[in-house]
């Protein structure tokens, strides 16, 4: 039989545990959570105070997310746009989501690019499909689309324009 | 190049007065050792890069939104074949492992070994393009050649199994298009007493030049904790000496059943997780695949691939995110379902696409020549950094 792998000493926590944790320590900023959701437990959070609840999960001893695996805008249809992050720690092997809601007319949710450097580019992303505006990145352009695109592609609503910069756009 | 007009100059008389300065310099989209159509500004301060700003997006072919006007989720994986071009077999696998884990499908065992062995066969082939082109990038023509042709052999066998020789549209939502040929335990198995030899001889070849290690040793160090922070994967993060490896960390289909190795960058001509360190770490994973193929092709259980294939694809509504450890790294699948036939939301967490994005962390401070060297050793296919 082979050998599980090597886990490290630490247990991981619960969502439960994880989900009580943070509802302790940032109150209002925790709005819904689905801690049996299955195969996914998720948290939701405010859009405004992501970063430090992110800041926390990664820098705090219990958690120790150290990994942000994927960043990814959603249109959930009728205006609402949202994030969601999937956190993972390769110390304590747990994971979490984190899902955050905005509106198509204020969306504003708060950069966590400091936190990982690996939402750089991910959240350029979501600006670029979405139109999500990331506060406090520090160079939110469009990544795939060209610079002078205009409107986001990955909208539910997305009309493609017949013409760009003079040129008929197939499909 | 033009580039050295601005190294400073020091004339007698004038000294401090000469004014230098920075100078952007593209490299891109057309450029040979960029592995596609992507475009590099450099910014340089003589022959000294002083940051890096990728450009990306050129083959942006609106993957994400093609999912979202399928009318069966089957019909994704053809498009998925065509992001991770070289390493079709290892796309297609994330998406059917994620879709059977939203429909809750069990699939028989037979399925879950024939997909590792093709899995394991196409980390091989994008190992091979890895390290061949690397060698191409870095002045070495021949082992190109040489990888080339153990590729071919692969690519037969993938032909023999399913018709295509690099887009397979082989794995299906709980089965496969196919069952493998009759003889195909004996192909596999000469492929293995083949193949083994021949990474000694890239060894010889490559690896241990002269040449070879002085343009890759010490070169775009990326040391491990800010390899972590920017979530690269595959061989990039392993090269920084960090043992995580999904098939070990977070096993999905047969994985945990089966005997292998984590290789890991350890410095042995340079620094820890620079350029020859995630070279060599794909030299080794060859290896260890060869030993995964052996074992699963000796392990392979009869029975009906297509049992579990389900007639109608409707998952619950939900969401799901999957990883996978494909050649170039952890490749996520985020699915969202309304319970249509249709898929509401596929995201994809390319590994390119993030490794690539860890470029000017690796690059700032290093020579132009080594942009070229640290570019090869990340190994992007830009069919899947844009998608």
């Amino acid at each position: 039989m082979i050998p599980p792998p090597e886990t490290s000493t630490p247990l991981p926590m619960t969502a439960q545990e994880i989900f009580e944790s943070l509802k302790g320590r940032f109150g209002d900023a925790i709005l819904d959570a689905k801690v049996d959701a299955v195969p996914d437990p998720w948290v939701k959070i405010a859009p405004a105070r992501l970063k430090e609840v992110c800041l926390f999960l990664r820098d705090d001893g219990e958690m120790l997310f150290d990994l942000l695996m994927c960043l990814s805008g959603v249109d959930y249809r009728g205006g609402k746009l949202g994030v969601v992050y999937h956190c993972d720690s390769t110390v304590k092997h747990h994971k979490i989501v984190l899902k955050t809601e905005v509106t198509d007319a204020d969306p504003h949710v708060s950069s966590v690019e400091s936190v990982w450097k690996t939402a750089n580019w991910h959240e350029r992303e979501a600006f670029d499909m979405y139109g999500i505006v990331f506060e406090g990145h520090p160079d939110l352009r469009r990544i795939l689309m060209p610079d002078d695109w205009k409107g986001f592609p990955l909208r539910k609503d997305y009309q493609v324009p017949e013409f760009y910069n003079g040129m008929k756009v197939p499909y | 190049m033009e580039a050295t007009m601005t190294q400073p100059t020091t004339i007698p008389g004038l000294g401090r007065a000469l004014k230098t300065e920075e100078m952007v310099i593209s490299m891109g989209p057309q450029h040979p050792s960029t592995h596609g159509v992507l475009r590099l500004e450099l910014v340089v301060d003589g022959e000294v890069v002083v940051d890096v700003i990728p450009h990306i997006g050129y083959l942006h072919r609106c993957f994400e939104k093609h999912c979202e006007h399928m009318t069966n989720y089957q019909q994704v994986i053809p498009y998925a074949d065509r992001m991770d071009y070289v390493a079709a077999m290892s796309n297609e696998f994330g998406f059917v492992v994620a879709c059977e884990k939203l429909l809750k499908i069990k699939v028989p065992e037979r399925v879950e070994y024939i997909r590792v062995i093709m899995a394991e066969f196409s980390r091989i082939v994008s190992h091979l393009i890895a390290i061949g082109t690397y060698g191409m990038d870095i002045g070495a023509f021949t082992p190109f050649l040489y990888c080339m042709r153990d590729r071919e052999r692969v690519l037969d066998i993938f032909e023999q199994t399913c018709g295509a020789r690099l887009l397979y549209n082989y794995m299906w939502i709980g089965g496969l298009s196919h069952d493998v040929q009759p003889d195909f335990a004996a192909k596999v198995k000469d492929f293995c007493r083949y193949f083994r030899p021949q990474i000694k001889e890239l060894n010889d070849l490559l690896s241990y030049n002269k040449i070879f290690i002085k343009r890759t040793a010490n070169v775009g160090v990326l040391p491990a904790d800010v390899a972590l922070n920017y979530a690269v994967s595959g061989p990039v993060l392993r090269g920084s000496g960090v043992q995580w490896d999904l098939r070990k960390n977070d096993p999905y289909s047969v994985y945990d059943k089966l005997d292998f190795e984590i290789p890991v960058g350890k410095g042995l001509k340079g620094t820890v997780g620079d350029c020859w360190d995630r070279y060599m770490v794909r030299i080794h994973e060859m290896e260890q695949s060869v030993n995964i193929i052996e074992q699963a092709v000796e392990r392979l259980p009869g029975g009906d691939v297509a049992s579990a294939i389900p007639k109608r694809i409707r998952p619950d509504a939900g969401d799901v995110y999957v990883r996978t450890e494909t050649p170039k790294g952890e490749l996520g699948y985020y699915i969202i379902s309304d319970g249509t036939a249709t898929p509401f939301r596929v995201k994809v967490k390319s590994p390119c696409f993030v490794n690539l994005s860890a470029l000017p962390a690796m690059c700032r401070g290093a020579m132009i020549a080594d942009i070229v060297a640290v570019l090869g050793s990340i190994d992007i296919v830009l069919g899947e950094v844009d998608r």
